[in-house]
């Protein structure tokens, strides 16, 4: 098992190398450059532009700058946010919180809902219920979330004016008043996410525990005589959630480019919104820096997918 | 369903194609007096702040949407296949060098660098082409760009999988070269799976499409896209909700019954009904 990670971790570095290399060299090929402002301000003569230029090493060929950029990031001078005027780090740190914490609750919102369903879903092919769930799945990733936030928006916030809809990271009330604040602006968002990728999972599971119900080993199980509840958690669950976690975990680098959407309607301040506001500010390192973190993101997921995946599966990690 | 959901992308199709001939309020016809106006039977579907026509304005939006949508699934559908069929047939460094650029793109996060793309090369295909065809190329070759990796995977293991039959060892006994082989046998019986790949490449097309107007770095702002639409919409939620429920539920149902139809084309190439 630990061959298998090691394995898997030696082919992971060299994607998050390309993936930033790509990406440095998109930033490098746009057109514009940042000192393009500077060329408008009459204060600053030509020789000391120039002079600017050459101390920066703006002009210097890619792969060198390239190189530059990667070993100040590895050392943690992630640079200064020329719109919010303070390391792009402590930035960076004040918004993943939220964010991370919208992000996982949708998705365990999403498997609590998508696993009991698509169980009985497959428990009960082609039955009402079956037909219910995957008519209602269909339907859920159809709606795209920014429609579905929207109306949640329209129905609860304005027109019933349950919940609010501006999410607040300094609510001023401690104790149960706080949890209480926190999961009412929490839910909407949650709830989004959460059911936009429920959706999916249901169908996911459905079609998997489907593949599973029918082997030899489970109807085995059921003659033996075995309650078939357990033979459906301990049997048929367990081999059918293999490639469902897989999913689930390959499936993260999406959910968080979901959570850019919602951020922007549900105005929460975490990455996905620094992401928008940074990009429409022109303010290079805070984008270089955040999709540096989506990229490593993605990275860190697809070998966490890997890794469950060789745990859950052994015949995968003795290859 | 499916057959229910390709009458109803027809209707979509044809109304969104031939609408603007029938229906002939200008899109851009600015009237104060009847801003945010409810559905009526002049505005079928109400107006927006400007008092522009909704129904025209999201006839016209859907072409351009639609158009969208479709030509990068054409990219998508192109690169994919292209790349599966070379990587399929020939062994060894071709092979591993292609899967591995495959990848490395998989693992590209999508939406941010859809953004970045487009945020950074906006400017220079809006000098080059003019402001509409330069986004259009943009978006479109920028959406097939991340859509093409599941297709070119998919093409690789029928490739892999077809290359073993008699009918092929057959053909190049008979003195076939590989392109002949590749285009006359190989590849026509691959393009199953790619074609259920190409339905739901249309639907996260314009899905996608309608991501990048809403967050406001698609189309510019004169163009009524049914995610700017939203993008507009958005803020007068309170008073004019009709004009954000118009444009979301034409949204919704387009990709539905495109949904449908890709699981409808899945059952019917692939049909492992459980008993």
């Amino acid at each position: 098992m630990g061959k298998y990670i090691l394995r898997r971790l030696i082919i992971a570095l060299p994607s998050l190398l390309g993936i930033s290399l790509i990406l440095f060299i998109l930033l490098a090929l746009a057109p514009g450059d940042p000192f393009g402002e500077l060329a408008s301000n009459s204060n600053i003569p030509p020789e000391v532009r120039a002079a600017l230029r050459v101390k920066f090493g703006i002009d210097d060929p890619v792969l060198i700058r390239y190189l530059r950029w990667l070993v100040a990031m590895l050392h943690g001078d992630w640079g200064f946010s020329f719109a919010s005027r303070i390391d792009v780090d402590k930035l960076i740190l004040q918004r993943v919180p939220t964010t991370l914490f919208v992000v996982g609750s949708s998705q365990i919102l999403a498997l609590t809902v998508a696993l009991p369903v698509g169980v009985y879903a497959a428990m009960r092919p082609y039955s009402i219920f079956d037909q219910i769930a995957n008519t209602f799945a269909f339907i859920g990733f159809s709606l795209p979330t920014f429609f579905t936030g929207l109306l949640l928006i329209l129905i609860f916030s304005v027109n019933l004016g349950w919940l609010p809809f501006v999410y607040r990271t300094d609510i001023a009330a401690t104790g149960w008043h706080w949890y209480w604040e926190n999961f009412k602006q929490a839910i909407m968002p949650v709830a989004v996410l959460g059911l936009f990728q429920a959706a999916s999972y249901t169908r996911y599971v459905r079609s998997a525990v489907l593949d599973v119900i029918r082997l030899d080993y489970v109807t085995t199980a059921r003659s033996k005589g075995l309650h078939e509840g357990k033979v459906i958690v301990k049997h048929v669950v367990r081999n059918a959630l293999i490639p469902v976690v897989t999913l689930v975990a390959l499936q993260m680098p999406a959910v968080f480019g979901g959570a850019i959407v919602t951020e922007q309607i549900f105005r929460i301040p975490g990455i996905g919104s620094l992401l928008i506001t940074s990009i429409l500010a022109n303010d290079t390192p805070v984008i270089m820096a955040v999709t540096f973190v989506f990229a490593c993101l993605v990275i860190v997921f697809n070998l966490l997918a890997d890794i469950i995946y060789g745990w859950l599966d052994p015949r995968i990690s003795y290859r | 369903m499916a057959v229910a959901s390709v009458v109803i992308l027809a209707l979509l199709t044809s109304a969104v194609v031939l609408g603007p001939f029938a229906w002939r309020l200008p899109i851009n016809e600015i009237d104060f007096t009847a801003r945010l106006s409810a559905p009526s039977w002049q505005h079928p579907f109400g107006t927006d702040d400007l008092g522009q026509d909704l129904l025209a304005r999201m006839l016209y939006g859907g072409r351009i949407s639609l158009a969208v949508g479709f030509a990068a699934m054409a990219v998508a559908i192109i690169v994919g296949t292209l790349i599966g069929a070379i990587s399929g047939i020939s062994r060894g460094s071709v092979d591993a060098v292609l899967m591995w650029i495959t990848d490395l793109f998989l693992a590209l996060p999508q939406l941010p660098l859809l953004l970045l793309v487009i945020y950074l090369f906006r400017d220079f295909l809006k000098n080059l082409v003019g402001p509409e065809g330069g986004i259009f190329i943009l978006i479109v070759m920028v959406i097939g760009a991340f859509r093409w990796m599941p297709v070119a995977r998919l093409v690789r293991a029928q490739f892999l999988s077809l290359r073993e039959k008699e009918f092929v060892e057959a053909a190049r006994a008979l003195g076939a070269t590989t392109p002949r082989l590749v285009i006359r046998h190989i590849l026509p019986n691959s393009l199953g799976p790619v074609i259920v790949a190409g339905t739901i490449d249309v639907a996260a097309a314009i899905i996608a499409e309608s991501t990048l107007s809403f967050l406001g770095l698609g189309f510019p702002p004169d163009i009524p896209t049914w995610g700017r639409l939203l993008f507009d919409a958005k803020d007068y939620l309170d008073i004019a909700p009709h004009w954000a429920l118009f444009a979301g539920a034409a949204i919704f149902l387009t990709v539905l019954a495109i949904n449908f139809i890709g699981d409808g084309l899945r059952d019917a190439l692939d049909p492992r009904k459980v008993m």
